[in-house]
């Protein structure tokens, strides 16, 4: 099994303070991999140091095969690497529609291409079957900023799988989302794994969408790795019983 | 060597009331968000407000600026926060932005088609005269300016770190919502900085505008320069707003006197653009990590 | 844009072409002025409203674009050369511009821009050399196309309305293809675009260098328009209130800037009366605008529609 994203050893330190420390995880093509952890562990770190919001102190991330450490959020996006961000983050001017198609369009040809393409970017069908799979058709012509939190939140994943993209990194997708919509989220990301073999890496709290949604599941404390391995040994696990789930 | 010390020390008397306008603008934006375009108007108009107090015979400068300080501090202060600002703020920034610009084409027209288009002399604080020190002729003015400057920054630090109020203030400045979990009045603190603000820039008209003479469009180029020293210095820093303003007067009146007294007016320009693209977090400044 | 949109617009054009005949010259030279303010609004319109980048140095490039045009001119070459150069120029200088963009963002971009205008008025003025100094470039010749010359007030204002025409119908191009939604995407949330792939670095660049090149060619026309061009009227006050044509008509609305134009330069007009107290009559309106509906004049349809279906609903933020 090769894997599609692979971390060695990432560190990053903030002054004196180490706030992710020596990490390494592999994550294979068609799989859903769970990253939890008590607040303060160092997720949204070891993230960003994936995505290169920030860069990493030390160690390396490898996408398919090839070295992407420290390459910008837009030269991981153009390989392929989407991610959602913690907080809601839609194009509150433009339509649904839109919001979508931005999402997809700047992948194929040229910038000079596109001035010439057309309106849509040829993206109008692939953006009404990802409408017709998120249930947003009824608002697929309102402007994204005058939806509800949970279909704006919808709206946000949704994007991320526009492109098509290799992989997916959902920050905490179910963070400030109703309980009935949380479900419907699993299902649809479920679904999505399922039907296209979609890979993405989860990073949540919400302790039972991670274990049912999840094959494989990392825990970190204080920075470190705690364990790697399915829900049910996770659930198993001594030392991860005493650290996050028994609390 | 003696004509550079006398062209430092009278940058740095021009340089200090940029910085005091500096401070009020970087005051506004820690606390509350506010971007004044109108600053340098802010800094015209006590001016004219002094001037109008002088009228009444007998009148001494200092109460004239008493009187000047406290109408700025209800006008330019609470006034401008109450009714410009409040009701934009939600909008972000750019509302704000265009209404503090038209807010400064309508303080600079009131005063046109109020008062005059003429330039009005104005009375200074410090004797005329220059002393010489070891052969350096230094100006009685940019003396006085110098350690108004000082006391003033002396004592907003002083206030800032010793008194509760200050240390609040401070609190809010960093973390509005830490600082309401601390129990401090957020709201009562903001309109505090506006009304520091309107005496600092009262202060600043005090000390500019007897060279300057009391004119409509006095605040033009001082407001931008206000602005470019808050950066040039740190936004986030009050050190840097001081740092920026007497900078910016030094090498002005330098590079009028050896390079061209034509381009003095694009120094500070220069810099500011210097100091965005290789260190936008200004001289003293500390890095902002690029928020979500 | 919709079918009322475009039978709306060819309505204007008609009553743009017919109303210069029920008009004296002075009225002529009006509408032809506002023929260009609308051109250079209309490019600031796409820099700050489609894309979300304040600029303040839209005079500047006015400015630059008539010198162009004026130097050109007197050296001897001709108008149709020398319009294609302003245009260019400023497409360069708007990319050298949008660099600082990069870095920074709102206020400061507000102000670098602002510092921008005041360095290039500063050039305009001292380089006596060159541009005439406060004397100013006189006497530029009016063009001619074809060979016809357009030396009558009326002819130079049909050739205004043209580049109008032709100037707005390239930037409904630009905004309805992909590009439009990208400058969107940078306005409305340049974090999440760049997550996208979308390349956030070159749609900045590009809507400062196509604002700039609008106002390049609006004062390309400038300078045989008004004859005499001297440092004045590319000052900041200039570049203010092409930022409150922007934004009084409808920033982000295509249309907004047509209404913003015609308001800052009629108005002035239909106020002589008020004479000074015009600006600062003018100056307050914008502040209330600003305080009750932040999107402009053609949003308040939506404001009215929002405060008739929820009371107390807030007004679309306006986002930059």
């Amino acid at each position: 099994m090769t894997a599609l994203l692979e971390v060695r050893g990432v560190s990053r330190n903030f002054g004196a303070i180490a706030a992710v420390r020596d990490v390494s995880f592999a994550c294979a093509p068609g799989e859903i991999f769970g990253v939890i952890g008590p607040n303060g562990s160092g997720k949204t770190t070891l993230f960003n140091c994936i995505l290169g919001q920030i860069r990493p102190s030390a160690g390396q991330v490898l996408f398919a095969g090839e070295d992407v450490s420290g390459l910008s959020p837009l030269s991981l996006a153009r390989r392929g690497l989407s991610r959602t961000f913690q907080s809601l983050q839609v194009f509150g001017g433009l339509s649904v529609r839109d919001n979508l198609i931005a999402a997809a369009q700047e992948f194929d040809g040229s910038l000079a291409a596109r001035l010439f393409a057309r309106s849509d970017a040829g993206l109008s069908e692939r953006a009404d079957a990802t409408i017709r799979f998120f249930n947003l058709g009824r608002v697929a012509e309102q402007r994204a900023g005058e939806l509800s939190y949970g279909q704006q939140k919808l709206l946000d994943i949704a994007m991320a799988f526009m492109a098509e993209p290799r992989l997916v990194m959902l920050d905490e997708p179910a963070a400030g989302v109703n309980p009935v919509l949380v479900d419907a989220l699993k299902h649809l990301l479920a679904r999505l794994n399922r039907e296209r073999g979609a890979t993405f890496v989860v990073i949540e709290h919400n302790m039972d969408f991670v274990m049912s949604l999840c094959h494989r599941v990392m825990v970190l404390a204080e920075g470190k790795v705690l364990a790697i391995g399915t829900p049910a040994e996770i659930r198993a696990n001594p030392a991860v019983v005493e650290a996050y789930l028994g609390a | 060597m003696t004509e550079l010390v006398q062209l430092v020390v009278s940058g740095l008397a021009t340089g200090a009331i940029y910085a005091i306008a500096a401070m009020g603008f970087t005051l506004l934006w820690q606390t509350s968000g506010t971007i004044n375009f109108a600053q340098g108007e802010f800094v015209m108009l006590p001016g004219f407000f002094m001037l109008g107090f002088l009228v009444v015979p007998n009148m001494p400068l200092l109460g004239a600026f008493l009187l000047t300080v406290l109408l700025s501090a209800i006008v330019l202060g609470w006034g401008f926060k109450r009714v410009v600002v409040d009701p934009m703020i939600r909008h972000g920034v750019l509302p704000l932005v265009i209404a503090t610009i038209a807010l400064g084409i309508a303080l600079k027209h009131i005063v046109k088609v109020s008062y005059s288009v003429e330039a009005q002399p104005f009375p200074n604080l410090f004797p005329p005269g220059v002393w010489n020190v070891g052969g350096v002729a230094v100006s009685v003015h940019d003396i006085g300016v110098l350690l108004v400057t000082l006391a003033l920054v002396g004592g907003l630090q002083l206030f800032l770190a010793r008194t509760t109020t200050g240390r609040a203030m401070q609190a809010v400045a960093q973390n509005q919502d830490a600082a309401r979990v601390l129990g401090i009045d957020v709201p009562r603190m903001i309109l505090l900085t506006f009304v520091i603000n309107a005496i600092l820039a009262a202060t600043a008209a005090l000390l500019v505008t007897p060279i300057y003479l009391a004119k409509f469009d006095l605040g033009e180029s001082l407001g931008l320069k206000a602005f470019y020293a808050a950066i040039i210095g740190g936004f986030n820093q009050m050190r840097g707003a001081l740092l920026g303003g007497l900078l910016i007067g030094v090498l002005e009146n330098l590079s009028a006197a050896y390079v061209s007294h034509q381009y003095k007016d694009a120094v500070a320009l220069v810099l500011f653009v210097a100091i965005i693209l290789f260190r936008p977090e200004g001289l003293l400044g500390k890095a902002e990590e690029r928020r979500v | 844009m919709n079918r009322i949109g475009w039978i709306v617009a060819l309505a204007a054009l008609a009553v743009l072409v017919a109303l210069p005949h029920a008009l004296r010259s002075y009225g002529i030279y009006l509408l032809s002025l506002w023929a260009l303010y609308a051109i250079a609004a209309q490019g600031l319109n796409l820099t700050l409203g489609y894309a979300g980048q304040v600029s303040l140095g839209q005079a500047a490039f006015l400015g630059i674009g008539a010198y162009t045009s004026a130097l050109m001119m007197k050296a001897g070459l001709s108008f149709w050369s020398a319009l294609p150069t302003a245009a260019a120029l400023c497409f360069a200088l708007g990319l050298l511009l949008g660099f600082p963009a990069l870095r920074v963002q709102h206020h400061y971009l507000a102000f670098a821009t602002l510092g921008f205008n005041g360095l290039v008025y500063l050039i305009l003025r001292n380089e006596e050399w060159l541009t005439g100094g406060t004397f100013g470039i006189r006497r530029i010749a009016r063009p001619e196309l074809f060979g016809v010359p357009l030396r009558s007030p009326l002819d130079f204002y049909y050739l205004c309305l043209a580049a109008l025409v032709a100037v707005t119908l390239m930037l409904w191009w630009i905004l309805r293809s992909p590009w439009g939604r990208a400058f969107a995407a940078l306005r409305d949330n340049p974090l999440r675009a760049e997550s996208l792939g979308i390349d956030i670095r070159a749609y900045t660049l590009l809507a400062f260098a196509i604002g700039a090149a609008c106002a390049g060619i609006a004062g390309a026309f400038y300078a045989p328009l008004v004859q005499f061009i001297d440092p004045t009227p590319f000052g900041l006050t200039t570049s203010l209130a092409f930022l409150l044509m922007v934004v009084v008509g409808g920033s982000g609305r295509f249309f907004g800037p047509f209404i913003g134009a015609a308001l800052v330069t009629l108005l002035p007009e239909w106020l002589r009366f008020a004479e000074s107290y015009y600006l600062l009559v003018y100056a307050i309106l914008v502040v209330i605008l600003m305080v009750w509906c932040p999107g402009g004049i053609l949003a308040i349809p939506d404001r009215l529609r929002a405060l008739r279906t929820a009371t107390g609903a807030r007004p679309e933020p306006v986002r930059s």
